[in-house]
C-alpha cells in the first residue's frame, strides 16, 4: 500500500500543471464560450507534441504508450484550468473504444493519427428521453447490402459540430434483453444525413443534438462485433466516469485553493474572514471532500490501470466525486460571497464545470444505485 | 502508487486473522456489542465477557503483538506503521479486544521520553499485559480546552503531592494505574506548565465514583486527588513536559480508530437487510435503503482510504497531523452516520432495544444510536478536528 506518486507521476503532474498554467488560463474558457470550434488549435498542436493525445496509445501506433494513471493525471491538471475542447471526448471516449475493442486495421488507421492531434472523436450515446447509460438505445442501424443506414437522435454529444467520426450506438437487433443487439459504429462527421445542433449549457461546452438521416456507414465500420456493443460500452462508461472524476478532482482543488487564499485575504469586522471558525468549519469540510475526492479516485484510476475489476471502485469514486465537487464549489461561492457572482469572477467558471461533470457518465443516484447492486442488495 | 498490501503484508494479514480465529471463543460476535467509534459499550459488562478478554490479551501478549509497535530491544516487534494498521483493522474487525492505554499510549512514550527508571519499572509490565491504564486527562472545567487543567502536583521531598478532579476516565474502576496530567509550574505558561504521572489507583485519598453513561453502563468515572502523594520516580520524562509528551504520543494513537469495526457491522447490516421484508417486500430492493446503505459503503471506502494514507505517512517519516484529524473527524462521524442509517431503515423497530422477539439486529442499531454520541465527542471533537485542520493544515488564524 502506498498512496504516493511515483517520481514519474510527480513530474508528469508538475509539467502539466506549468504548462496548462501558461497555456490555458481560464481567459481560454471564456474565450472559447463564444468560438465556434470551441477550442484554440494551437493549444492542441501543443498538447499532441506533450505526447497528450497518445497518452493510452501503444508506441507502435505512435502512442506513448502510458497507462489510465497517467491520463488521470493529465484530465485532472485539465480540471485544475477547466481546460476546454475535445481531449476528453477524443482521447478517452473515442480512443478507448478504439483501443479496447477496434480492429487492427482501424487502430492501424486511426490510433496514429489520433496521437498526432490529426483527430478528433466523440461518442453518441445518450438519447432524448434517456438519463444515464444504455438502458434506451432507439437510434437504428438496418443493413442494406455491405452497409448500414443509421436514423434517430442522439443528445448531449460533446464535440459532434467537429468530429471527424462520430462513435454512434445504435441498435441493429431488437435483441432478447435490451443489452443485447447494440452496434458501436464509426461514423464519419462529414457523412451526408447528419444535422449538428450545438446546445446552450451550463458550462459552455459544446455538447450537440445529433440527427441521423438515412446517414450510410460502410459495414467494415463496426467497432467490435455487430450486436455485442454493451459490454463495450459499459467498460467504456466506467472509465470514462473514472476520467471525469480526475477532471473533477482538478477542479475541485482549484476552487478550494482560491477560497482558502480569499478567506485569508478578505477582511470584515477588522479581520480575515478565515478567522471566523463558520469559515474555517467551512474550509475543514472542504479539506475532506477534496481530498476524499482524490484519494477514491486515484483508487479507481489505478485499478483500471493494472487491469483489475474496477465497477466497486469506479462507482464509488464517481458517487462521492460528484456529490463532493457540488458541495465544494458552492461553499466556494459562499465563502467569496457577493463579488463571486460577478460574471469576471472566476468561480462560476468552476461550480460550471463541476456540475457538468456531475451528471456526465451518470450522477451520484446513479452509482450509489451500482454500489447498491454490487453489495447484492 | 500502490492500493494494495505487499506480498509480505498480506501474509501478516493472514497471520493476525489465523490468531483471532483461533484465540476468540467462538461465541464472541454475539458477546460484544460494541458499536464502532462509540466508548458507551464495554466487553466488561458481563463476566464472561470480561473473562474471554482478560484471557485473550494474554494471548496477544504471549505472541509479541500488545507491544507490536515497540524496539525489538524492549520486546516489540518492530513492525512497520502499515502493519500496525492491518493489525488494528483486523482487531477492530472481530471487535477483538485490542491495545489499552498502557500499550498503546504509556508505553511508547515511556520508550520515547522516559527516565532510566521510568523503563525499568513500567516497560516489562506494560509489554506483558500485566497492567491497564485510564487516561487522567480531562477535568471538568477542561474539555475541549485541555490547557485549562487545574490539578496539581506540588514537590514535596521525594513526592509530589496530587490535588484536583478529573473526569470521563473510562474504565478508570477496572484498571491499576492513572496515567495522569497536573500541572507542576503554576507561574509557566500554558502547555509548558504541566507533567506527566503514573499514579497507582490504590494510592490513599484517591476516589474512584461512577459515571453512568446513557447506555446505562459504567464505563466512566470521576476521580477526585486529596493530597495523593506519588513518588517522584513516576513521573515521567522531565518536569513541565507533559503536553509536549501528550501531543507526541497522538502518534502512537493515530491509527486506533476501531476501522474494522466499522466494515464488520455494516456486512451484518448488509446480511440482516437481504434476508429482511418490509410490508411484505425485500427490504433491500427499496430505493431509498439501496441509496442509504450504498451511501454508507462510500463512506466507509473513503475512512479506509483515509486510514491507509496515515500509516503509509507514517512508514515515511511524515507527521500526519491534518491527515490524522481528518481520519479521526471522518471515522467517528460515520460512527454517527452507520447509526443514523440503520435506524432509520428499522423504522418502528428500530425503538426495540433487544430481548423482545420483534427486536431486530440484536438490538444493536439502538444501542449504536446511543453509543455513536460519544464518537464525535470523546478523543477531540469533530469541531477540534475542524480547527486543527483550517488552522494547522490550512493555516487559517485565529485573529
Amino acid at each position: 500500500m502506498d498512496l504516493e506518486f511515483t517520481k514519474e507521476q510527480k513530474i508528469l503532474k508538475s509539467s502539466a500543471r506549468d504548462f496548462l498554467k501558461k497555456e490555458c488560463p481560464s481567459s481560454v474558457m471564456r474565450e472559447m464560450k463564444e468560438d465556434e470550434k470551441g477550442y484554440p488549435e494551437a493549444l492542441w498542436a501543443k498538447m499532441a507534441d506533450l505526447g497528450w493525445l497518445g497518452v493510452m496509445v501503444p508506441e507502435a501506433y505512435d502512442g506513448i504508450g502510458g497507462n489510465f494513471m497517467d491520463l488521470a493525471i493529465i484530465l485532472e491538471a485539465m480540471g485544475e484550468v477547466c481546460c476546454p475542447g475535445p481531449f476528453f471526448s477524443t482521447v478517452v471516449l473515442g480512443g478507448l473504444a478504439i483501443l479496447d475493442a477496434g480492429s487492427e486495421e482501424q487502430k492501424k488507421l486511426l490510433l496514429p493519427k489520433l496521437a498526432n492531434g490529426d483527430l478528433i472523436l466523440t461518442l453518441a450515446l445518450s438519447e432524448p428521453g434517456a438519463w444515464y447509460g444504455t438502458s434506451v438505445i432507439n437510434v437504428q442501424a438496418v443493413a442494406d447490402k455491405d452497409e448500414y443506414v443509421i436514423n434517430g437522435t442522439k443528445l448531449f454529444v460533446e464535440n459532434a459540430h467537429i468530429a471527424d467520426y462520430i462513435l454512434c450506438a445504435a441498435r441493429t437487433d431488437k435483441g432478447g434483453s435490451p443489452d443485447e443487439g447494440i452496434t458501436l459504429f464509426l461514423v464519419d462527421g462529414k457523412s451526408k444525413g447528419i444535422t449538428c445542433t450545438v446546445l446552450d449549457t451550463l458550462a459552455y461546452d459544446k455538447q450537440c443534438e445529433v440527427v441521423f438521416d438515412n446517414v450510410r456507414v460502410p459495414a467494415d465500420n463496426i467497432i467490435g462485433e455487430n450486436g455485442k456493443a454493451f459490454s463495450v460500452l459499459e467498460n467504456l462508461q466506467e472509465k470514462a466516469a473514472v476520467g471525469k472524476c480526475a477532471e473533477m478532482v482538478g477542479c475541485i482543488q482549484t476552487a478550494f485553493d482560491m477560497t482558502v487564499a480569499y478567506a485569508k485575504d478578505r477582511k470584515q469586522f477588522g479581520r480575515p474572514i478565515g478567522s471566523f471558525q463558520a469559515i474555517q468549519h467551512h474550509c475543514a469540510n472542504m479539506v475532506i471532500d477534496v481530498d476524499g475526492a482524490r484519494f477514491i479516485t486515484y483508487q479507481a484510476a489505478w485499478k483500471i490501470a493494472e487491469g483489475l475489476p474496477t465497477s466497486m471502485e469506479a462507482s464509488m469514486a464517481k458517487a462521492w466525486t460528484s456529490d463532493a465537487s457540488r458541495r465544494v464549489t458552492f461553499l466556494g461561492h459562499q465563502i467569496h460571497g457577493a463579488i463571486s457572482f460577478c460574471e469576471e469572477h472566476d468561480m462560476h467558471l468552476y461550480y460550471r464545470k463541476a456540475k457538468a461533470a456531475e451528471v456526465a457518465f451518470g450522477d451520484g443516484d446513479y452509482h450509489l444505485e451500482k454500489v447498491a447492486q454490487q453489495l447484492g442488495l | 502508487m500502490e492500493f494494495k498490501l505487499s506480498e509480505k503484508e498480506e501474509a501478516f494479514k493472514s497471520e493476525v486473522e489465523a490468531f483471532l480465529k483461533k484465540e476468540l471463543p467462538p461465541k464472541w460476535p454475539e458477546m460484544s456489542t460494541h458499536w464502532p467509534g462509540g466508548y458507551g459499550s464495554l466487553e466488561s459488562t458481563n463476566e464472561e465477557a470480561v473473562k474471554a478478554a482478560f484471557t485473550f490479551r494474554r494471548r496477544l501478549a504471549e505472541k509479541g503483538w500488545l507491544t507490536i509497535s515497540w524496539p525489538k530491544e524492549f520486546g516489540g516487534e518492530e513492525h512497520s506503521y502499515m502493519e500496525q494498521a492491518i493489525f488494528d483493522e483486523r482487531v477492530s474487525y472481530y471487535r477483538a479486544p485490542g491495545m489499552g492505554i498502557a500499550t498503546g499510549i504509556a508505553g511508547p512514550t515511556i520508550l520515547r521520553f522516559g527516565s532510566d527508571e521510568n523503563k525499568q519499572d513500567w516497560v516489562q509490565t506494560i509489554a506483558k499485559g500485566e497492567i491497564e491504564m485510564w487516561l487522567g486527562y480531562s477535568e471538568p472545567n477542561s474539555g475541549s480546552d485541555l490547557a485549562g487543567i487545574q490539578t496539581t502536583a506540588v514537590d514535596d521531598g521525594d513526592d509530589f503531592i496530587i490535588n484536583g478532579q478529573k473526569i470521563w476516565g473510562t474504565i478508570a474502576h477496572l484498571a491499576d494505574y492513572a496515567w495522569l496530567i497536573a500541572v507542576t509550574d503554576s507561574e509557566a505558561p500554558r502547555h509548558r506548565n504541566a507533567s506527566l504521572f503514573i499514579v497507582d489507583n490504590k494510592t490513599p485519598g484517591v476516589t474512584i465514583r461512577p459515571i453512568i453513561n446513557i447506555l446505562g453502563i459504567h464505563s466512566f468515572n470521576e476521580v477526585f486527588f486529596d493530597n495523593v502523594r506519588v513518588p517522584k520516580r513516576n513521573m515521567i520524562g522531565e518536569k513541565n513536559m507533559g503536553f509536549y509528551y501528550m501531543m507526541t504520543a497522538l502518534d502512537f494513537e493515530r491509527l486506533m480508530v476501531g476501522i474494522g469495526g466499522f466494515k464488520r457491522l455494516f456486512e451484518q447490516f448488509i446480511e440482516y437487510v437481504k434476508q429482511s421484508e418490509q410490508d411484505g417486500s425485500p427490504l433491500g430492493k427499496n430505493h431509498t435503503v439501496r441509496k442509504k446503505l450504498a451511501e454508507i459503503a462510500v463512506k466507509i471506502e473513503m475512512v479506509y482510504i483515509f486510514f491507509w494514507r496515515t500509516a503509509s505517512m507514517l512508514d515515511k517519516g511524515l507527521v500526519p497531523s491534518v491527515e490524522s484529524s481528518v481520519l479521526k473527524l471522518t471515522a467517528t462521524e460515520l460512527s454517527r452516520a452507520l447509526a443514523d442509517v440503520t435506524m432509520e431503515i428499522l423504522g418502528p423497530y428500530g425503538q426495540l432495544m433487544g430481548g423482545s422477539k420483534d427486536a431486530q439486529f440484536r438490538g444493536m442499531a439502538p444501542r449504536g444510536y446511543l453509543d455513536c454520541i460519544s464518537a464525535t465527542i470523546g478523543a477531540g471533537t469533530s469541531e477540534i478536528q475542524r480547527n486543527i485542520i483550517a488552522m494547522r493544515g490550512l493555516g487559517l488564524t485565529k485573529k
